[in-house]
């Protein structure tokens, strides 16, 4: 399912942290078996979930994410035993914290994808990109001199 | 009290336990005491106060203090003992070369709560049973102390001294029913727009003076992230909203789990944003979502994000609670 | 002398917002006093003074100084500035009008700094008596007279009136171009609040306070003083002190990538910071101890110095009341007046 490219539906951006292990090797997988997703999910891979400091997560919104998905292992299966419980717990209270400020909690995601699951890669992103096109622009937790 | 105290460090000093002594000084005004060190039985007597004045958390002091050599005297409240717990967990402070004695508390308060109170042009103040009673250029004015004690002492958590080589006064109990959430969970009953105004009218009023961070027992990093270049997110002042938002997410964030709720950093905002609601945020949702947790109880356990657990909660579970969409 | 009765006070405000910008102290959700521009319905507050100083209307916290975009090979340099629109500051306080003849000295001397100078050139300062000062308060210290402000327009507000006074030609123009609201007045009650003012003045707890020994040739002994080190020990360096304060202006150019070029701005500093005076080879100023010797020096020693006496301070008392461990330039001053003697 493709979100509708017409030049007057509003095009978000999305960053997807993905892990190098797991979720972006589901990313790659969702490819090779061309299966289609947005192309406004921008992915910045990390060596793992627990890599991603909340600094990144708020400093996407302010260069002008819409929407910010952090992809892992599922818990118990990271490549490095234990990164993604540290990200599990790090994300939970930063999304709480955020959504307490206001800002709207769909903005903000985790989603555990492993290597194999690149359709389950490619729907969570189809997804995504829908709930943030319907909730429109990030106005929150933007800054205004980031934009164009 | 104070006497006991002046007594009891003048005896510490004199026998060389230690070689001085962190405590109150008394200024100008009644209500304006500074966190000083006294080296002397002379200096005890010309400065040392304690009253309903000391608000100032003495802990973070003894970062530095506990590493200048000889041994230091440090009078701590309730609230600070959980403060230098938690920096002892975390090795700042030398342990061996400070001497606590646990002071009793029963709520403090400062200029700026007489201020807010309707009191000013004071010229004197004097404590009478439960209320304070304050000589201005406008006239007597009294008030019970009950109505005039910072936010933090009226929702007190503990009066137990959860470290100390001596005490002076009684020994207190934790109080877990104080209620000091009630307004973190009025907030998150607020739709998300009425909480994002409220934060946007609260935090706009920043001035980035730091005091919360500076006063803060957790925020001891030698070098700040918001004061390193390096770091890519460093800012003297808060150009915009978003730079505003981001500076009390990240300092909460950064706190988060050994933050102990002393409320020295609502106390010292020259704005009064209640700063202490954003600590009690994670303080709370780490109690509902890993196990209720207070940072400076012990030394052992291990702060909540520096742990984990194989079962614990989705980060799914915001979308699940909390207020009205 | 003008006057208008109290009653009238929302239309007067109404008529100065329709020329100009109008900023008025008003009460904020803290219930502290802050500058907010001026709407229908806003009350002017009855506190002493604000928390942020008057400062902020002509060096504001942050200000873009030039953005600058790559197009190619070239740098495209823009001036951010937008046309300054004309602005009216009313319930200016005594110590706080005396400041900006103290920032004046700094950002107007040669080279003029010409963002400041655009801001103090569209502004017109009407200031408003005390009546009831504070224990914090110490402007008379300073030669400042807080029932007879300095200022474009200087007003006094009894119980039932607004008293307006022109002191200079944009004050004249301000007031002439709302004379159908004003009417002529006797001075009696501005004088008879005076000297209620005044004498509540001479009970202040600070109305002895002075500064006269830093006067003459006393560098050498207040910077070798010991009493620096037990003055700075608690200073917890954030730097509050430095941002309510009407006269500092240290200030720091920083550049932002905003990703599509870079904004250059500037913000204000504290010398309270770790990083004051901190060079390529090193900082000169590596403790507190020293960081919080130079602020004081410069308010009481260095700052007189160059500038015929002036001290730095107006005594508005900010300092006093929202430093969070109580330190403060009275504690700082009396402390080492004991050396001077």
């Amino acid at each position: 399912m493709q979100v509708n490219e017409s030049a007057k539906q509003f095009k978000p951006t999305i960053v997807a942290f993905c892990c190098n292990w797991c979720s972006y090797a589901g990313a790659d997988l969702a490819g090779t078996n061309r299966l289609n997703y947005p192309a406004d999910v921008k992915i910045i891979r990390v060596p793992c979930s627990c890599r991603v400091n909340p600094m990144f997560i708020l400093r996407a919104f302010q260069r002008g994410a819409d929407g910010v998905i952090l992809c892992g292992c599922h818990p118990g299966d990271c490549h490095y035993t234990t990164g993604n419980y540290y990200a599990r717990r790090r994300m939970t209270l930063l999304f709480s914290m955020l959504d307490y400020l206001g800002i709207e909690k769909e903005r903000t995601r985790v989603e555990w994808v492993s290597a194999a699951e690149g359709a389950k890669f490619a729907a969570t992103m189809n997804e995504f990109v829908e709930t943030i096109v319907r909730l429109g622009e990030n106005k929150r937790l933007g800054d205004l001199r980031c934009k164009q | 009290m104070q006497a006991m105290m002046i007594a009891r460090a003048k005896e510490l000093l004199e026998s060389g336990a230690v070689d001085r002594v962190l405590g109150w000084k008394t200024g100008e005004f009644v209500y304006d005491v500074t966190p000083a060190v006294f080296t002397s039985a002379e200096e005890l007597d010309a400065g040392f106060v304690y009253d309903e004045f000391c608000g100032p958390n003495l802990s973070k002091y003894l970062i530095s203090e506990s590493r200048k050599g000889g041994k230091v005297l440090a009078f701590l409240k309730p609230c600070d003992t959980y403060s230098f717990n938690q920096l002892l967990k975390e090795h700042r402070i030398l342990r061996e070369n400070v001497y606590v004695i646990g002071v009793a508390c029963e709520g403090k308060t400062d200029g700026e709560m007489l201020k807010a109170a309707g009191i000013k042009g004071i010229t004197g103040i004097r404590s009478e049973g439960g209320s304070l009673v304050a000589d201005t250029l406008y006239g007597e004015k009294t008030v019970k102390k009950a109505d005039v004690l910072h936010e933090r002492c009226l929702c007190c958590k503990s009066k137990k001294h959860v470290v100390y080589d001596e005490l002076i006064g009684e020994e207190g109990e934790p109080d877990p029913g104080c209620g000091r959430f009630d307004m973190v969970e009025k907030i998150e009953a607020m739709t998300a727009d009425e909480r994002f105004a409220f934060w946007r009218g609260e935090l706009s009023r920043c001035i980035r003076c730091n005091a919360c961070r500076n006063v803060c027992p957790a925020c001891s990093c030698e070098k700040c992230v918001f004061d390193n270049d390096a770091s890519g997110i460093a800012q003297k002042a808060a150009a915009d909203d978003f730079e505003e938002n981001m500076f009390h997410i990240i300092r909460a964030f950064h706190v988060a789990g050994r933050c102990t709720d002393c409320g020295e950093c609502s106390r010292v905002c020259p704005q009064h944003i209640p700063l202490h609601l954003l600590n009690r945020k994670f303080i709370h949702d780490i109690n509902r979502f890993y196990g209720e947790y207070q940072a400076g109880e012990d030394t052992d356990s291990r702060a909540p994000l520096n742990t984990y657990s194989t079962g614990d909660v989705e980060p799914s579970i915001v979308y699940e609670k909390g207020g009205n969409r | 002398m003008q006057k208008l009765s109290l009653e009238k006070l929302g239309g007067f405000f109404a008529a100065i917002a329709e020329k100009a910008a109008l900023y008025l102290p008003v009460d904020n959700a803290a219930g502290q006093a802050q500058y907010q521009r001026w709407s229908e319905g806003a009350v002017l507050s009855s506190a002493l003074n604000t928390v942020r100083s008057a400062k902020d209307f002509f060096f504001p916290q942050t200000e873009n100084l030039v953005d600058f975009k790559l197009k190619g090979k070239t740098i495209e340099i823009t001036d951010p500035r937008t046309e300054q629109e004309d602005f009216v500051v009313f319930g200016v306080r005594a110590c706080d009008a005396r400041s900006f003849s103290i920032l004046d000295k700094v950002f107007l001397a040669d080279p003029v700094d010409g963002y400041y100078k655009a801001r103090r050139e569209h502004g017109t300062i009407v200031t408003l008596a005390c009546t009831e000062p504070e224990e914090t308060c110490f402007c008379q210290s300073f030669g400042i007279d807080p029932a007879e402000p300095a200022g474009d327009v200087s007003c006094w507000k009894t119980g039932t009136d607004l008293f307006l006074r022109a002191n200079t030609e944009k004050g004249e123009a301000l007031l002439s171009s709302l004379s159908a609201l004003l009417e002529e007045a006797d001075e009696a009650p501005v004088r008879a609040q005076q000297e209620a003012t005044r004498e509540i003045l001479k009970k202040l707890p600070l109305a002895a306070f002075t500064t006269e020994s830093f006067g003459g040739d006393v560098l050498k002994k207040v910077f070798d003083s010991e009493k620096w080190a037990e003055l700075s020990q608690s200073c917890l360096g954030c730097g509050t002190c430095t941002f309510v304060c009407p006269t500092c202006q240290c200030y720091d150019i920083r550049d932002f990538d905003t990703g599509h070029g870079v904004r250059r701005f500037r913000c204000w500093d504290s010398c309270m910071y770790s990083d004051f005076t901190r060079m390529a080879h090193g900082n000169p100023r590596l403790t507190q101890k020293e960081r919080f010797r130079q602020r004081f020096m410069h308010k009481l020693v260095y700052f007189p110095a160059n500038n015929n006496g002036e001290y730095g301070c107006v005594g508005c008392g900010r300092c006093l009341a929202k430093c969070p461990i109580h330190m403060n330039i009275v504690k700082v001053a009396k402390t080492l007046e004991g050396e001077l003697k």
